[in-house]
């Protein structure tokens, strides 16, 4: 038996129905990019994850979707607990990853070496959880595209440095891509490849 | 939970297969007019009658949701009425005949008269999600051809309608370019309906269950009709009104009344139609009628 049995703990306590009302807000969020959501129901995820990173992992990842963990989440046991409750893989390789959790405050270089799908079909692409520290507050940022009427300003504290500039490299990949979902505690916001970010 | 519904997951779907067309559905966003692939699921409904659009909405639907099933605009014709019983039963769900109540409207082949509003999906049954496939029949080179955004057979195709007909001819299922990149098939709907696709404050989805894709179009987004300079796209109009409710500019079906050539013509948007009789508007059938009762 594993030391760590809080790993068995935690997950939806109604797991169709809870899983339901997060899957519409990540539709709601994705057709309408920038606007937040907050996830109401406890995952009973351990730390580091946070709540809306641990019911997206629970409602959308399963034995079909590897998952790739940022350093911080490795050496802790989010991934024995997305394991037990949602089946999902561990993935070491990004490209081979569906789903990717980053930490808040890690160190991002690149999207490169994660998989944007291929021209046929671009739908084969890592979608990446992004933990940053607030969203509705800090710094402002305008998006446009698909989705949004115009254009809308979203605001996010603790966006990694190097975002906007690796956002600005995905974007003319365009059918590829990854798409991002920032979260921050239990709210989060969604980025289609489609969105166009400005500072 | 009551104890007859114990037999199914709630919505029918195991959550397996919800899971996985829910990542479909999240992808289909945010690559607005590309087709995703599926694992399309056996319905205990026949191909053809919208097992894509149910599984759409079975991934979706949640115990708030209130649904409306249409079938070429009417509520009240077979593929409607065994839809929505089937999410009765299966998912408990309140349903609705109006428009503007239904948080989920799945559809064959019509768009609501009444404008759709935020917060609204719309579901589209699919019969053949290619719109290149009656001009290129491989998968290979219809899935190359959209790689390259290589639609010069489509444009060769209406240009052909012109040069045979003296117009393009298609009147339905008419190809819209999604957000300046993909060719899409907007299901076979009259081409009257194209205009409601573009810039819709609706999300909408598409299903297509034997072909095992679907494909989305996001709200406040781009649909343009293909068409050509001097010969620009054009919709369906009418000579005449509803003749139950009065209405003009909306889609109208003709009803064969007798064999010597009698006809009416009514609003294909069943409750469009009763809505606005309810408000008093009366066409030119019901008219007398009415005459007759005062």
């Amino acid at each position: 038996m594993s030391a760590n049995t809080h790993v068995f703990t935690g997950g939806f306590s109604d797991p169709v129905f809870q899983s339901q009302s997060v899957f519409r807000m990540l539709m709601d969020g994705m057709a309408r990019p920038g606007s937040v959501h907050a996830v109401e129901h406890d995952a009973g995820q351990p730390d580091p994850l946070g709540t809306a990173a641990g019911a997206i992992a629970l409602t959308l990842c399963d034995h079909d979707t590897p998952v790739w963990l940022s350093a911080g989440f490795s050496k802790s046991s989010v991934g024995e607990w997305m394991g037990f409750h949602s089946g999902a893989s561990l993935t070491r390789e990004k490209a081979e990853a569906r789903f990717a959790f980053v930490e808040a405050g890690a160190a991002l270089s690149s999207f490169g070496l994660f998989s944007p799908g291929t021209q046929e079909y671009p739908d084969r692409s890592t979608t990446l959880v992004i933990e940053v520290a607030a969203l509705g507050e800090g710094q402002s940022f305008t998006l446009s595209g698909p989705g949004i009427l115009q254009s809308k300003s979203v605001e996010i504290t603790g966006l990694p440095e190097a975002f906007l500039r690796l956002w600005a490299d995905n974007r003319p990949l365009f059918p590829r891509g990854v798409d991002v979902i920032l979260t921050a505690g239990r709210s989060f916001l969604c980025l289609p490849r489609t969105t166009k970010i400005v500072a | 939970m009551s104890a007859d519904l114990a037999t199914y997951n709630f919505a029918y779907l195991d959550e397996q297969t919800k899971r996985m067309i829910r990542r479909a559905i999240l992808k289909a966003i945010a690559i607005p007019g590309y087709q995703v692939p599926f694992a399309s699921r056996e319905m205990p409904m026949p191909y053809g009658w919208g097992t894509g659009g149910v599984q759409v909405t079975a991934s979706i639907i949640g115990p708030e949701d209130v649904l409306k099933v249409i079938d070429q605009g009417a509520d009240d014709t077979t593929n409607a009425v065994s839809i929505r019983a089937f999410f009765q039963k299966v998912a408990d769900v309140a349903v609705t005949t109006h428009t503007k109540d239904a948080t989920i409207i799945q559809t064959r082949h019509r768009i609501p008269e009444q404008k759709l509003t935020e917060g609204q999906v719309l579901v589209y049954q699919v019969p053949i999600p290619e719109p290149l496939r009656f001009l290129e029949p491989r998968e290979t080179e219809t899935r190359k051809m959209h790689a390259l955004e290589e639609y010069g057979l489509m444009h060769v195709k209406l240009y052909e309608d012109i040069a045979i007909n003296g117009r393009i001819s298609k009147t339905y299922a008419y190809p819209v370019k999604v957000d300046g990149r993909y060719v899409m098939d907007p299901s076979p709907t009259p081409k009257f309906d194209n205009p409601k696709m573009h810039m819709s404050d609706a999300l909408q989805l598409f299903g297509a269950g034997r072909e095992k894709r679907i494909y989305a179009v996001p709200p406040h987004t781009e649909v343009v009709s293909l068409d050509f300079e001097d010969y620009p796209f054009e919709i369906q109009t009418f000579e005449q009104d509803c003749a139950l409710c009065g209405a003009h500019g909306v889609y109208l079906d003709e009803v064969v009344l007798d064999d010597k050539g009698g006809r009416m013509f009514v609003c294909s948007d069943t409750d469009h139609c009763e809505d606005r009789r309810e408000h008093g508007h009366v066409g030119a059938m019901l008219a007398p009628n009415q005459e007759a009762a005062e």
